[in-house]
Formats: structure tokens, C-alpha cells, sequence
């Protein structure tokens, strides 16, 4: 975008360039204003005080370590992370079940999967879950993964059908062309180019599933922010702004632990020579909105985004 | 489904609360999400800061989180008392919402070429002219199915304030379910009609457009 500006204005004389300045120095005041401000309310409400301790001493003879092992032991590894290690491997085998049955010859199972695409998009992954619980009697491990399993089945399904779209069409012509059926065009051709370019949304929407299993807590299945809701619940009211940013950290780190990998795949895609280029040299075009769009969609509460 | 119709203005109310949720904090997210978009291309660098880093931390953030910290951390925190129920809802859907719109907006200029910008200033167009004629035009047309996608993910997203005393259809669905064991799996997809009404037609529409959006790069 940078570039794009450039392009669209004139360059900065020394008027603008004066005026840049005096806009930099004022929206910088308002900016520290705004957190001076933060912290002046925190402060006036004593929250900048010992509080903080339960998560270096911890509390009612529990150490900081103790604190913080439950949050990320119990809460990140044992509850979130547990449920995302099991749900991802099944979405993958589903999603790459349902697109190539989107491009089955079919016509039945190709509507079927179709249908199923769209309407599981549409349905929240809150009420799936509740589902879970309520009308399959499961219990809250399962009632979690299979809302999880059944709208990221969708929506990965959706972007490798992007990414096999954004393929050229001699790829598969020629894959035909030698005798392979089109299934196992489909399969030893057209997939494996797909999933390659599109690695960035992929691991995007695993951000998305990450974020989404904080719907678990709504159900009562014990995640993250279930154990951190004990956890303030048992060290009192005045740990409770202190728990809930520690968790909110944990939350953010892990995902944008996730998106850099994203971004680094992107990189390294860029240089690949495993997918094939369009004839006129060009880049894959799809990818890049697609990939958006993806997180966007999932954006969810996660998904429900949640 | 028989326990749905006897307590159709139940349904209705629920439908009603998801559809006005969804709608006011729909309205909201765009205008912010557009305004932290604007911040992230300005010249201006501090604007730059505060809406990347915004943007990287609530997108990160479960928007259940964002529902729990709004509920128990931020009046003890900031003094901030937002009532439970619609006006938490609308708040946080908005906060939320608007990093992706903000997202979607920001690629879909990026995705215009360069070229583009280059070949309307070369032949004479003035900052405005290649901007409306040229650039925001071709960037609407490849942000409209990302910005829809976005939608669709809001709409079920608003399902979370379920859980944070708003009575949407999701709550509805709970409710009922327990009053009516025998007709649960009825309900539920009765429910779930409910949203695919609201979601099935903008990702058809999404699909589309996706399609015929070709942009010259």
C-alpha cells in the first residue's frame, strides 16, 4: 500500500511535510493521553496495587507457579489445546472428504455436498455444540469437537475449493491427458498443489478453531477461561482484572504464534516451485483474498468465532 | 418442531434479538472497522500504532474473553459498568467485529495493482480522480465477499450473547429444549433454519460475486 501512496499523491513538498509533522505530534499527545488515561482510571481504582501478586506469589497458600500452572497446563494444554490436537486431524480427513465430493461426477453427491457446505457455514458453532449436549446426550469433550469438527469441515473444504480453482487448467487437462482417473487427478495433482498454496488460510483457520473452543467455556466444558473463572472465583474479586489479562495474553501469544507461522509459510510459498504458475507468469491470484476471507469467516466468537 | 410452533413468539422474539444485535453492532463495526482501516493506510504514524496494535490484539482474543472482560474485569478495571444484556452485546460484537472489517477492507486495497494507480496518474488524472475512478471501485468489488464472509461470522457470532443474558435464538433453543425433551433434535433444527435464512443467502451471494469479481492486478 505504501507503494500505492506514493503513486496517488504528489511527492511531499514542504508544506505537507510540515504538516505531516505537526499531525504526528498531535495524534502521538492523543495517543499517550489516551493511555495516561487507562492507567489513571486503573490506578484511581487501587488496581495498580499488591493485586498483581496472585500471579508472581499467588494467594491461600498457593504459589504464583501454581497460579500459572493451572492456566496453562490445565487451561491451555489440557483444555484447549486438547480439544484443537483432536478436532484438527478430523476436520482434515472430512474437509478432504467433502471436496472431493464437491467435484464428484455425481450429481447428487456433488448438491449433497453443496448443501452441506452452505448450511453448515450458516449455523453457529454455540448451537452445534449445545446440540452436542442437549439432543445427542454426548459428553462436553465431544459435544466441543463436533461443533468445532462440523463448521471448520465447511469452511477448509470451501478454501481448498478456492485453491484448486486457482490452479491453472492445464493441470488438470494433463493429469487427465496421461491416463489418471479423474479422481486420481483430483488426488495426486490437483490437492496436494491446492493445499499448498493455500497452507496460509489453513493455518489461519486454525486460529479460528483456537479461538472457537472458548465456546466450550459457555456449555461448561473446562478450558482456559473456565479455569481462569475458578480461579478468580477461589482468590476473590480483587484478582479478577489481573487473571483475566494473564489469560487474555495466553490467548493472544498462542494465536499470533499461529499467524506468524502463516506468515512465514507465505514466504516461503512465494519461493516454491511445486505449484504450478499460470502461463503468463503471474502469481496464483486466488490465495491471498481467499485466505481473508477464510479468517475472516471464522472470525467468530472464534468461529462463532467466539 | 410442534414445540416450536406452540411458542412461536418466543422464536420471534429470539429471532427479533439476533437480527437487532447482529444489525446495530453490524452498523457499528463498520464504521469503526472502516475508521481503523483509514488509520492503518494514514500517513499520520501514531494513528498507524494504535490501530495495528488494536487490531492484532482483539483478533486474537476468543470474543467470549472480550464478553468475560467486559462482564467481571472492566469495572474494576476501568471503572467501565456496561449493563449485561444488549447494550454488553452490541459493544463487544462491535470491538470484535470490526478487526475483520477493518482486515477486509485494508487487503482489498492492497489488492489493487500498482499499475492501476500508475497508468491513471500517467494519463492525467488528478489524486481524486484515480482514487474514485480507479482504485476504490476495483478495491469495493474484491473486499464485497471477504466483507460478506465477515458478515456471515458475525451473525453467528452474536449466538455467544446468548450465554450473557440476551434471549437470542440460541438462548431460545436452551430454553425450549429443556422444557421439551421429547422435541429437542425439532428444535434445534428449527433453530438452526432460523439462521440459515439470515446466512444461507449472503454466502450463496458471497460465492457469486466471488466469481465474477475480477480484478485487473
Amino acid at each position: 500500500m505504501s507503494d500505492t501512496q506514493q503513486v496517488l499523491y504528489d511527492v511531499p513538498g514542504p508544506k505537507a511535510i510540515r504538516r505531516d509533522k505537526t499531525l504526528n505530534v498531535v495524534f502521538t499527545l492523543v495517543v499517550l493521553g489516551l493511555i495516561a488515561w487507562l492507567v489513571q482510571a486503573a490506578w484511581s481504582r487501587g488496581v495498580l496495587d499488591d493485586r498483581w501478586q496472585v500471579l508472581l506469589a499467588g494467594d491461600k497458600g498457593f504459589s504464583g507457579w501454581d497460579v500459572w500452572r493451572r492456566l496453562l497446563w490445565d487451561g491451555l494444554v489440557l483444555g484447549t489445546l486438547k480439544a484443537v490436537v483432536i478436532a484438527v486431524p478430523i476436520v482434515a480427513v472430512c474437509a478432504l472428504v467433502l471436496t472431493v465430493a464437491r467435484q464428484a461426477p455425481m450429481r447428487l453427491v456433488r448438491w449433497t455436498a453443496y448443501g452441506f457446505t452452505h448450511v453448515f457455514r450458516g449455523i453457529p458453532v454455540l448451537l452445534l455444540m449445545y446440540f452436542g449436549v442437549i439432543a445427542l446426550d454426548l459428553s462436553l469433550l465431544p459435544s466441543v469437537v463436533l461443533g468445532l469438527v462440523v463448521y471448520n469441515t465447511a469452511v477448509v473444504a470451501e478454501i481448498l475449493r478456492a485453491g484448486i480453482a486457482a490452479l491453472p487448467k492445464g493441470q488438470k487437462e494433463a493429469g487427465l491427458s496421461i491416463g489418471l482417473s479423474p479422481l486420481a487427478t483430483m488426488l495426486r495433482i490437483q490437492l496436494p498443489q491446492a493445499v499448498r498454496i493455500m497452507l496460509p488460510a489453513l493455518i489461519s483457520q486454525i486460529v479460528v478453531l483456537l479461538k472457537d473452543t472458548s465456546l466450550g467455556f459457555i456449555i461448561g466444558y473446562v478450558e482456559l477461561l473456565a479455569v481462569t473463572k475458578n480461579l478468580y472465583n477461589f482468590f476473590g474479586s480483587a484478582s479478577t482484572a489481573p487473571l483475566i489479562l494473564a489469560s487474555a495474553a495466553i490467548y493472544i501469544s498462542v494465536n499470533m504464534l499461529v499467524a506468524r507461522l502463516a506468515t512465514w509459510l507465505e514466504g516461503r510459498m512465494r519461493r516454491s516451485s511445486h505449484v504450478a504458475r499460470p502461463a503468463d507468469g503471474g502469481d496464483v491470484a486466488a490465495p491471498e483474498t481467499a485466505a481473508r476471507a477464510a479468517y475472516g469467516a471464522g472470525g467468530g466468537a472464534g468461529a462463532a468465532g467466539a | 418442531m410442534g414445540a416450536l410452533i406452540d411458542n412461536a413468539d418466543l422464536v420471534l422474539q429470539g429471532f427479533g434479538a439476533t437480527l437487532w444485535v447482529s444489525l446495530a453492532s453490524g452498523v457499528l463495526a463498520f464504521v469503526w472497522g472502516v475508521t481503523l482501516a483509514a488509520f492503518r493506510v494514514s500517513p499520520v504514524g501514531p494513528l498507524r500504532t494504535f490501530a495495528s496494535g488494536y487490531v492484532n490484539v482483539v483478533r486474537n482474543t476468543p470474543l467470549t474473553l472480550l464478553f468475560v472482560f467486559l462482564v467481571a474485569a472492566a469495572p474494576s478495571l476501568l471503572g467501565l459498568k456496561v449493563p449485561l444484556g444488549m447494550p454488553m452485546a452490541i459493544l463487544a460484537l462491535t470491538l470484535y467485529t470490526a478487526t475483520f472489517v477493518c482486515e477486509a477492507i485494508r487487503s482489498g486495497i492492497n489488492s489493487v495493482g500498482v499499475g492501476q494507480a500508475e497508468a491513471a496518474r500517467s494519463v492525467g488524472l488528478t489524486f481524486i480522480q484515480t482514487l474514485t475512478q480507479v482504485v476504490l471501485p476495483q478495491a469495493f468489488r474484491s473486499v464485497l465477499p471477504p466483507m460478506i464472509n465477515v458478515y456471515i461470522a458475525h451473525i453467528k457470532n452474536s449466538s455467544v450473547a446468548a450465554a450473557f443474558a440476551v434471549t437470542d435464538l440460541v438462548a431460545v433453543a436452551n430454553r425450549l429444549s429443556y422444557g421439551n425433551p421429547a422435541d429437542v433434535v425439532g428444535i434445534f433444527a428449527g433453530v438452526g433454519l432460523c439462521y440459515l435464512v439470515i446466512t444461507v443467502p449472503l454466502s450463496v451471494t458471497a460465492e457469486r460475486l466471488e466469481s465474477r469479481v475480477a480484478v485487473a492486478r
